[in-house]
């Protein structure tokens, strides 16, 4: 503070000063400007390519053989659609238990274990989480499985969901919890009928954040999901996604193939904003996944 | 799901429980035991990854971490240019990344009315929104050949003295890496920012303004220095993103176990080569070895994630302790 303050004071004149503030403060919108740049070029590339590469096939039909023209994602669109969903089977209850507790338990230390293990693993890199389902999954059932792709989202999912409901059960005023014991309702009840209730927008919000951040995830389903040419919906096979077929395609030589890899990005990439732009719209703006 | 719950047993004696908060029990019980399951996940995870690592952790020991040499046809496995691909991208990522996320956090909690602030907050949000694959898709096809034409020409022809820059201008390789991890950290980093700066009083503002401080002033003798670990915080939270990130890295980067001063060279990092080697991985000991690269990284993410949180906690810890907001 005392260097700065002396710098108030020194010789040059107000007309300098004046000119350097505003220089840097139109630096900072600059840099505002040049951040935003990627975001457009992406959604513009993404937008212009993928259009022109997207048709009805895409969502109808199967991955071509190498070699042939045409072909579509229908697989990876219903795989990424298993996947997840059954990630949330195993993630949501378990993050909206948890964070009941946390919210319900706030002084035990072991409240304090349990919300530092969420924030770090929200900072675990998702590969490793892909590790993990490999290591438990993968390895004891003898073989790459839609059980496994969704048990590593589930992991990534949970930290996340579980940190948002601590934090939209405390928004629920004390009071309502207070009205409703007062009237002789047990504690269970109250917190499920009338604290969780009161919560649910919030909760819901934080469940389809999370939903949106697991279905745009490559790095954790490329040794558990594994990807799959054929068609295949069965829990214990390995399946299609469409974040790992966008990403062997990109890696393809085959024009045709990265073609539809443009496609598949932008079908991902509309499923994935319109979760977000959804829940802000409905929310007005306020959901935020927790970091 | 209730039903499979075992009766917690204890060891004072207590009153009979009377048959309406039966039910709490029940519930206090399950929700026990989904919060232990957080636990027992982070605890579970590092078990996993050193088990399966043991046979490589056991064969190289700590000669894995310093050995050049990344072998799998004749089994021998070591770490360092991964460990070392994976610092420098990341460190060119923080470069770009650092200088334009304290822009838009400043932009967001200074310059814009509140309105505008949202709604450009809300946008460089939707930079963290986009799938790392997509990133890579369009890093692969735009951005790669872009920085191969109009940066690395200039970077070559002005700092091509300096080992950094010289070879062949490529596409792929570790400059392209780190630039699409820097335009992937940003949002992370600008976001903890605007936080931790929308944190710091009005009064040390308005006291910076009374001095007679410029706008600027205001910021670096106020703003800035409150903020300073809260900062330093979002910078490593930043850090840890960029080392753990794969997919999109795993697509630019060239994927070669090869240390090389210059950043036009292709270059692996830990998370690049267990994305493009793990499934194709025939022996035991090199998936042991893969798993220990991850276990390697898990290590990083978990100690700058503390940190980081830690520092972020410590300013507004502070300003409640000076506000009691």
């Amino acid at each position: 503070m005392a260097a700065g303050v002396s710098t108030l004071h020194g010789e040059t004149s107000y007309r300098y000063r004046k000119f350097k503030s505003d220089s840097m403060m139109a630096i900072t919108v600059g840099a505002t400007i040049v951040t935003l740049i990627p975001l457009f070029l992406v959604l513009g590339y993404l937008l212009t390519k993928g259009v022109a590469s997207l048709n009805w096939a895409f969502f109808t039909h199967m991955p071509a053989p190498v070699g042939e023209k045409g072909g579509g994602m229908a697989n990876a669109i219903v795989g990424t659609l298993e996947v997840v969903g059954i990630a949330c089977l195993i993630g949501v209850p378990i993050g909206v238990g948890a964070g009941l507790y946390l919210a319900a338990n706030r002084a035990s230390q072991f409240t304090n274990w349990v919300r530092f293990s969420a924030d770090v693993l929200m900072g675990v890199p998702s590969i490793v989480v892909g590790i993990f389902a490999y290591a438990v999954i993968v390895r004891p059932f003898g073989g790459f499985s839609t059980l496994a792709g969704s048990v590593a989202l589930a992991a990534i999912m949970i930290p996340l969901v579980t940190r948002t409901t601590e934090e939209m059960v405390l928004l629920v005023p004390p009071e309502l919890r207070e009205a409703s014991l007062a009237l002789g309702v047990p504690h269970w009840r109250t917190t499920l009928s009338v604290v969780a209730r009161t919560a649910l927008s919030g909760i819901a919000t934080g469940v389809i954040l999370a939903v949106a951040r697991v279905s745009g995830e490559t790095a954790p389903l490329l040794f558990t999901a594994f990807g799959n040419r054929f068609w295949s919906t069965s829990l214990f096979h390995p399946i299609n996604t469409l974040t790992v077929q966008v990403y062997t395609y990109a890696i393809s030589p085959f024009a045709d193939w990265q073609r539809q890899a443009w496609a598949g990005a932008l079908v991902l990439t509309a499923i994935i904003l319109a979760l977000e732009l959804g829940v802000r719209w409905v929310t007005g703006g306020a959901a935020k996944a927790p970091r | 799901m209730a039903d499979s719950i075992p009766v917690v047993r204890h060891k004072r004696a207590r009153a009979p429980v009377p048959a309406r908060l039966f039910g709490d029990r029940i519930f206090n019980t399950a929700t026990f035991i989904l919060a232990l399951s957080i636990l027992a996940l982070l605890f579970g995870l590092a078990v996993a990854l050193i088990a399966d690592s043991f046979p490589a952790i056991r064969a190289f020991g700590l000669h894995f971490l310093i050995s050049t040499e990344w072998d799998p046809v004749n089994e021998q496995y070591g770490a360092l240019p991964f460990i070392y691909g994976t610092f420098v991208s990341s460190f060119i990522a923080l470069a770009v990344a650092v200088p334009l996320s304290l822009g838009v956090a400043l932009c967001l909690s200074e310059m814009a009315p509140d309105w505008l602030s949202h709604r450009l907050g809300f946008l460089v949000d939707l930079l963290a929104a986009i799938p790392s694959v997509v990133y890579g898709l369009w890093a692969v096809f735009v951005m790669g050949p872009w920085i191969r034409d109009y940066v690395e020409p200039p970077l070559a022809h002005w700092f091509g003295w300096t080992a950094l820059f010289q070879g062949p201008k490529v596409a792929v390789g570790m400059l392209s890496a780190g630039v699409i991890l820097a335009i992937m950290i940003i949002p992370y980093i600008s976001s903890v920012c605007t936080d931790v700066f929308r944190v710091v009083p009005h009064t040390q503002r308005e006291a910076a303004l009374a001095l007679g401080a410029t706008k600027w002033e205001m910021v670096t003798t106020a703003v800035i220095p409150y903020g300073m670990t809260g900062v330093i915080g979002a910078i490593i939270l930043g850090l840890g993103r960029a080392l753990g990130e794969t997919i999109a890295v795993a697509m630019v980067i060239g994927n070669s176990a090869q240390i090389s001063a210059s950043l036009f060279k292709p270059a692996a990092t830990l998370a690049s080569v267990i994305a493009n080697e793990f499934a194709e991985a025939t022996s035991d000991m090199y998936v042991a070895a893969l798993i220990e690269l991850g276990l390697v990284l898990l290590i990083l993410g978990i100690v700058l994630n503390v940190v980081a949180r830690a520092l972020v906690l410590g300013v507004q810890q502070r300003r409640y302790r000076e506000t009691g907001k």
